[in-house]
């Protein structure tokens, strides 16, 4: 088979000492960006284009090294949401809902390894279906119009009602906070600016990373000056290995949110963060019969994880075989094989097969070594949890700072994200859920872009936006959500005068 | 301000550092501010010329990126106009787009706020369409926009009034189309050529109107035609596609890369930069790359370009009227 040759070829590019040894510098570098709060992929790959220049190296190594470092953020994503309830980059918010509630009970080691193999999981599916459908799975993704991502997006926010576990007009009104913050900015499609208040600064709107830097991790911090500053995080560490009990309980997950993940990864735009709504949302529907979910779930560990590094995997897809980056880190990815005068687009896997070939080997490649160097890596994080809090949470704080600086360069950034830590502070004495504020901010761009796009092309006709197959079933698919998770809210009520408000 | 920034650099190296490998960070001297996220196309600018200033030995130093991205620019232009107009070491990557931006008044200040060094490529405007479309030529797509202009749906990688739009309509008025004809045409805009192309490839719209550069590899495959380049010159990867010119039309599209200093740069030093650039442009590694990007090698420094500059603000800013984009 041509492709069995093609792939084997790319494993003599990749497995030369000099790639290997790149590949295995930047899943490392890769874990540790990704790790920290505020800065993801996008800086991680940012940070090392210009090392991939100074080395001298060639487009293949560069490559390599990037997709390492890209993957490897992905896996590190989910250490701080899970230790710190801060999450690392955007895919990782929905990390937190579980992942930090099973820390909190001692099974931070568990819930690490678990992510971590969901990861691999996840990573995997997702190169496989590079490999064996890329070019195929790009034509499908020409035919999915704007109307169609609105589509998608409406399901995306329909869902977040029975994410968050709690009071459903809260979510709903969270959710409306975060649109209205994603409003801020210039106009998609006529260039007016938008409650700017005349600054340029807030011309691009929201950073949404620098929005979850500042609700999560700031907020924290405004939580802890009430009290408990000696307390230490969490007590227990438990088990640094995991047990194959835990790993096949959340296997169901981690393939379903694979899948999921892997979908949205293909679809230019929607990206990891995006896969790991959708795959979070879809195993709460599957699996959660005893409303476990958001207590600690590993399930809740694994599906998202495992869509998330899915969806990173897929969005290279639209980027090698159409030029369409699905996310900010293949943009990136993409502007540096560009200035290597490579070409990607429908002509890349027929003109530059040893390039195609060596990235996708490497892939293979970093998602084992990043298997291999997780698992030690659990120990070294658990150990942070004993530290007090009033240790952790300042060096956390000045990641924060520092993290938010190095991607915005302004100090205006940093005001963004006091302001964002103020508000999360807020909202949390509120009881009202972050996660769908940070997904209106992180979402909303996107998906008012598509609806504009949308209505300039009908020419203001709403009539667009149900007119294809493909948004028709996505809005029959959110219907049919809404009714079972109505069906589940009533048959799940207590008797009438209980108090419907708990947490 | 600054030791934030080598904190940060800091914080990066010891990441680095803690992953195995110590990097060492050689002296930045020159920094060039790409006004957009790593990515875009004045990332590019930056990230490409720069390199290219130390490896053909124009420079000594390297050259350092700074990513200041917002407002197409107006975030950058605030910050060199606000608190480094005298800064000698800083270049800003600047184009046709940010002169678009200047003219309809969306940059805080005008082009003599800076001072314009050069351009040293541009790309070219094309007008695309799938390869299956019902129009050949220019011809069969003005017919049909003149018979019913407001069943024309045009995409691109701009904002209605931003370049790739007004590219369109200076066209559509250059071939004989009345402003109130043309104004009523619908459009798309994308967050860049490619989406734009893909997803007229998906029938979402029919034509596009972006740089020739980032869709080149649509047209080598045959999946789109161009109509017209909107060049004097015909492009030199697709020699066979009519142009502007060649079609008899006086106008053309370039969306030109250069680069502007700080107002208050010193004579001295602006006049070092420009000879700097022309060095460089006289390489042939900045022909390669120039030409591996879809650009095409134009120079124009010093008092020179800021004429053009100049220039350019002024008709955009006319045409900008007449469509109704400004008051």
């Amino acid at each position: 088979m041509d492709t069995l040759a093609f792939l084997a070829q790319g494993f003599a590019v990749a497995m030369t000492p000099t790639n290997l040894l790149l590949a295995l510098f930047g899943c490392i570098a890769g874990t540790m960006i990704g790790s920290l709060p505020g800065l993801g992929p996008v800086n991680g790959v940012a940070i090392l284009i210009p090392l991939a220049f100074t080395l001298g190296l060639d487009p293949t190594s560069a490559l390599i090294l990037l997709s390492a470092v890209y993957y490897g953020a992905m896996y590190g994503g989910r250490i701080s949401s899970i230790i710190l309830n801060i999450p690392g980059d955007e895919p990782a918010i929905m990390t937190t809902l579980d992942g930090y509630p099973m820390a909190k009970k001692g099974k931070a080691a568990e819930a690490l390894a678990i992510s971590g193999v969901a990861s691999f999981i996840g990573a995997t599916v997702a190169t496989l279906g590079l490999t064996l459908f890329a070019p195929l799975l790009a034509k499908a993704a020409i035919y999915f119009g704007p109307a169609d991502y609105f589509a998608l997006y409406v399901l995306a926010f329909a869902t977040i009602g029975g994410v968050s576990g709690m009071n459903p007009m809260k979510t709903l009104l969270a959710a409306c906070i975060g649109l209205m913050l994603a409003t801020v900015g210039l106009d998609p499609s006529t260039g007016t600016a938008r409650y700017t208040g005349g600054s340029y600064d807030l011309y691009d709107g929201f950073d949404p990373i620098v929005a979850i830097v500042g609700l999560f991790a700031i907020s924290e911090m405004l939580m802890l000056f009430e009290g408990n500053l000696g307390a230490t995080a969490i007590p227990s560490v438990g088990r640094v290995v995991p047990r194959m009990k835990d790993i096949l309980f959340s296997l169901g997950a981690t393939l379903r949110g694979s899948a999921v993940g892997f979908i949205a990864g293909i679809l230019p735009g929607a990206g990891a963060s995006l896969g790991a709504v959708m795959s979070y949302s879809v195993e709460k529907r599957v699996s959660d019969k005893n409303k476990t979910f958001g207590t600690g779930d590993p399930r809740g560990v694994a599906a998202p994880e495992a869509g998330n590094n899915a969806a990173s995997g897929a969005a290279l897809i639209p980027m090698l075989t159409l030029g369409v980056p699905g996310s900010g880190t293949t943009a990136v990815m993409l502007a540096m094989l560009i200035s290597f005068n490579v070409q990607p687009g429908p002509l890349l896997f027929q003109n530059q097969p040893d390039i195609v070939w060596g990235l996708i080997a490497s892939l293979y490649i970093a998602n084992i070594v990043l298997l291999v160097l997780n698992i030690p890596f659990i120990g070294l994080f658990t150990r942070l949890l004993m530290l007090p809090q009033w240790v952790l949470m300042p060096f956390v704080l000045i990641v924060s700072f520092l993290g938010v600086f190095a991607i915005s360069n302004s100090v205006h950034g940093l005001l963004v994200m006091i302001a964002f830590g103020v508000l999360g502070y807020v909202l949390r004495k509120m009881e009202i859920s972050l996660i769908p504020v940070v997904l209106g901010v992180l979402l909303g761009g996107d998906m008012e872009d598509n609806l504009r796009r949308a209505l300039s092309i009908s020419g203001g006709d709403p009539w667009i936006l149900v007119h294809s197959p493909i948004s028709i079933g996505l809005y029959i698919a959110t219907a049919a959500l809404l009714v079972i998770a109505f069906v589940f809210a009533e048959r799940s009520t207590p008797a009438p005068g209980t108090s419907h408000n708990v947490k | 301000m600054k030791f934030l920034k080598l904190a940060s650099l800091a914080v990066i190296g010891t990441a680095a550092a803690a992953g195995g490998i110590a990097t060492a960070t050689p002296a930045l001297a020159t920094d060039c501010i790409a006004p957009s996220d790593p990515g875009g196309g004045w990332d590019f600018t930056c990230r490409t010329i720069g390199r290219l200033l130390t490896e053909t030995g124009v420079i000594d130093e390297t050259v350092q990126t700074t990513n200041v991205s917002g407002g197409t620019g107006a975030v950058a232009f605030a910050r060199v106009a606000g608190s480094r107009a005298d800064d000698e070491n800083l270049i800003v990557a600047t184009s046709s787009v940010a002169i678009t931006q200047i003219a309809q008044g969306k940059y805080p200040g005008g082009t003599d706020t800076m001072r314009w060094l050069a351009m040293l490529g541009a790309d070219v405007g094309v007008l695309v369409v799938p390869a299956d479309s019902p129009f050949q030529t220019l011809d069969d797509f003005l017919a049909a926009a003149k018979d019913n202009p407001s069943s024309m749906v045009v995409g691109g990688s701009s904002a209605a009034g931003g370049w790739d739009h007004l590219r369109l309509l200076m066209l559509a008025g250059e071939a004989g189309m009345e402003p109130d004809a043309y104004k009523s045409m619908r459009w798309v805009n994308f967050n860049s050529g490619s989406p734009a192309v893909t997803q007229m490839l998906g029938g979402q719209v029919q034509a596009v109107t972006t740089d020739i550069g980032e869709i080149g590899g649509f047209v080598q495959s045959g999946d789109i035609r161009i109509l017209v380049a909107m060049s004097d010159e015909p492009i030199p990867a697709f020699p066979d596609a009519p142009t502007t010119a060649s079609l008899g039309l006086e106008m053309t599209g370039y969306n030109w890369r250069g680069f502007y200093v700080g107002g208050d740069v010193s004579d001295e030093a602006y006049d070092g930069w420009v000879e700097k650039m022309k060095a460089l442009y006289d390489t042939p590694e900045w022909k390669e790359a120039a030409q591996a990007n879809g650009l095409i090698p134009i120079w124009r420094g010093g008092a020179e370009f800021s004429e053009y500059v100049d220039q350019q603000a002024a008709d955009t800013e006319a045409v900008s009227r007449e469509i109704g984009v400004i008051n």
